[in-house]
């Protein structure tokens, strides 16, 4: 046990030396291996970033219910009460009066208001549902059909849904990507080992003649890629938090434009952890390809 | 020790380099494998560090079957062996210690236990005040030391050696023949295979001759160990 620990120790070295040994291919290598594996992650955060933004964006995930012109105050209190017992998340009551007052703030509607002969607005209800799903938002909208003196029934979601197919592909397309840069990483790496294999054909000859296995050849060249694949999902990681605080608070400025409380959320340690996991898996596949293949060709 | 019953060595090209070769070598002897250039010296070499596998017929080092050895088993089995090469097969980006420690890396030795171990074996070869040249300072014979030395740190039981005079001079040799003589006197089991008819008188050592791939006349010469 000690022997093997200590085999595993001196391979980790070797590839440790062997990454020291050429401070600028690594370095190259490092910013191939952190832009593939920071590009789809990148993209997959702006995404969430957006997803965030519609679900916490004011008027976006609401639902108006305009009562009858008929409809008394005692109608809006039963409303009331059945929005209580169905508790959608939160609502409020907009009185007929109120919502004249707030369209009499609109340049140019005053005057037109003025020439009324009565208030022509109805009594409504603005609910803001606690689930948003743009599924759920729509059943609640077909409930609230079905209540008394409801005339209409408002949902302003819908690009909200369709902000959540355009995310869904999306998502795909980066999924498809992220599938495309692996596949890029594990090449990079098998060419890599190739070469440094090609370099120390005659080293590995030796080692096997004075009685090296073929797992103490191919541990120094897998623990290479797999510190490389490391390093990279960790370069990857400073790429995509030095973007992210460049832009959070242009984009933080942009959204409170539009009225909506939003804040730019960036890496968290989860996703770092799991970009230099799926890094050091990567590298560490793309040498076992590289040294299987290379061994057994040197026969 | 080591049994070869009717080993063959058909190449694909159809050259037929060991032709029905059959001998015994018993622990603690010292054997020289002789022959022309081309008479199968180093094929016979090749098959006993299990480099290369019989075509046909038996080889057996301490009861295993070399031939019928899976691949996996084979780094095992050469680790008990001292195998020195007509071309060193040394590396030279690598000081002479660590040439030398290369053996007990992959024999998972600690690092402390490797280094005084190298060290002995740098010191029976007489180079330890040489441990961290480079090998391009070094001259042929002292090479050749160095690879006695790489082959002997394991503490083989037998050392198998493949033209180990070839483009020595004439003291370099004698200093490496020396050497030889020295592990045969401790019971290492030697096996050289060479053409060079200087060293058979001084050794008295025991002959397999070789021609064109058939083994000629064994057991003359039969010398064991002092």
């Amino acid at each position: 046990m000690k022997a093997f620990l200590a085999q595993h120790r001196m391979a980790l070295d070797d590839a440790k030396q062997k990454l020291l040994a050429s401070p600028l291919s690594a370095v190259l290598s490092l910013i191939m291996i952190g832009t593939a594996l920071a590009l789809p992650v990148a993209g997959l955060l702006v995404l969430d970033n957006l997803r965030s933004l519609a679900g916490g964006t004011p008027q976006v995930q609401q639902i108006s219910l305009f009562m009858t012109a008929s409809a008394d105050s005692e109608a809006a209190g039963e409303i009331e009460a059945r929005l209580r017992a169905a508790r959608p998340g939160n609502w409020r009551f907009v009185s007929r009066d109120e919502a004249l007052e707030r369209l009499k703030l609109v340049e140019g509607v005053s005057e037109i208001l003025e020439s009324l002969p009565k208030n022509p607005l109805p009594d409504a209800f603005v609910v803001e549902p606690a689930d948003i799903r743009p599924e759920a938002v729509e059943n609640l909208a077909q409930v609230f059909s079905s209540w008394p003196n409801i005339a209409h029934v408002q949902l302003d979601s819908d690009w909200v849904r369709r902000l959540d197919v355009f995310l869904r592909i999306g998502k795909l397309a980066l999924f498809m990507l992220a599938g495309l840069f692996g596949g890029a990483l594990v090449i990079i790496t098998f060419n890599t080992i190739r070469l440094q294999i090609l370099a120390q054909a005659s080293e590995i000859e030796v080692a096997r003649l004075v009685g090296a296995t073929n797992a103490f050849i191919r541990r120094p060249f897998q623990y290479f890629g797999l510190l490389q694949g490391f390093l990279g999902g960790l370069f990857a990681s400073l790429l995509i938090f030095s973007g992210s605080w460049l832009l959070s608070e242009p984009l933080d400025d942009l959204v409170a434009l539009y009225g909506a409380v939003w804040n730019f959320h960036g890496l968290n340690f989860q996703t770092i952890a799991g970009m230099a996991a799926i890094g050091a898996f990567l590298g560490w596949f793309g040498a076992f390809l590289s040294v299987t293949v290379h061994l057994k060709k040197m026969g | 020790m080591i049994t070869a019953r009717a080993l063959f060595k058909r190449y694909p090209q159809g050259i037929e380099a060991l032709k029905d070769v059959s001998f015994e070598i018993g622990a603690g002897e010292m054997v020289f494998i002789t022959g022309h250039s081309g008479a199968g010296k180093t094929t016979l070499f090749r098959l006993l560090a299990a480099i290369e596998r019989p075509t046909s017929g038996s080889l057996l080092i301490n009861g295993k079957n070399i031939g019928a050895l899976s691949a996996s088993a084979i780094p095992y089995l050469r680790r008990k062996f001292g195998l020195i090469f007509q071309d060193q097969k040394l590396l030279f980006d690598r000081n002479a210690l660590d040439n030398v420690l290369l053996p007990l890396k992959i024999a998972g030795l600690s690092v402390q236990e490797a280094l005084r171990r190298a060290r002995a074996a740098l010191d029976k070869v007489g180079l330890l005040d040489r441990e961290k040249a480079s090998l391009l300072t070094l001259s042929g014979g002292e090479q050749q030391r160095l690879a006695i030395a790489r082959a002997v740190v394991n503490r083989p039981t037998i050392l198998l050696a493949d033209e180990p005079t070839t483009n020595l001079d004439q003291d370099s040799a004698a200093e490496i023949l020396g050497i030889f003589r020295a592990f045969h006197q401790v019971g290492v089991t030697l096996i050289i295979a060479t053409h060079d008819p200087r060293w058979i008188a001084r050794l008295s050592p025991r002959i397999l001759r070789l021609d064109r791939g058939s083994l000629q006349d064994s057991a003359e010469c039969f010398n064991p160990r002092p």
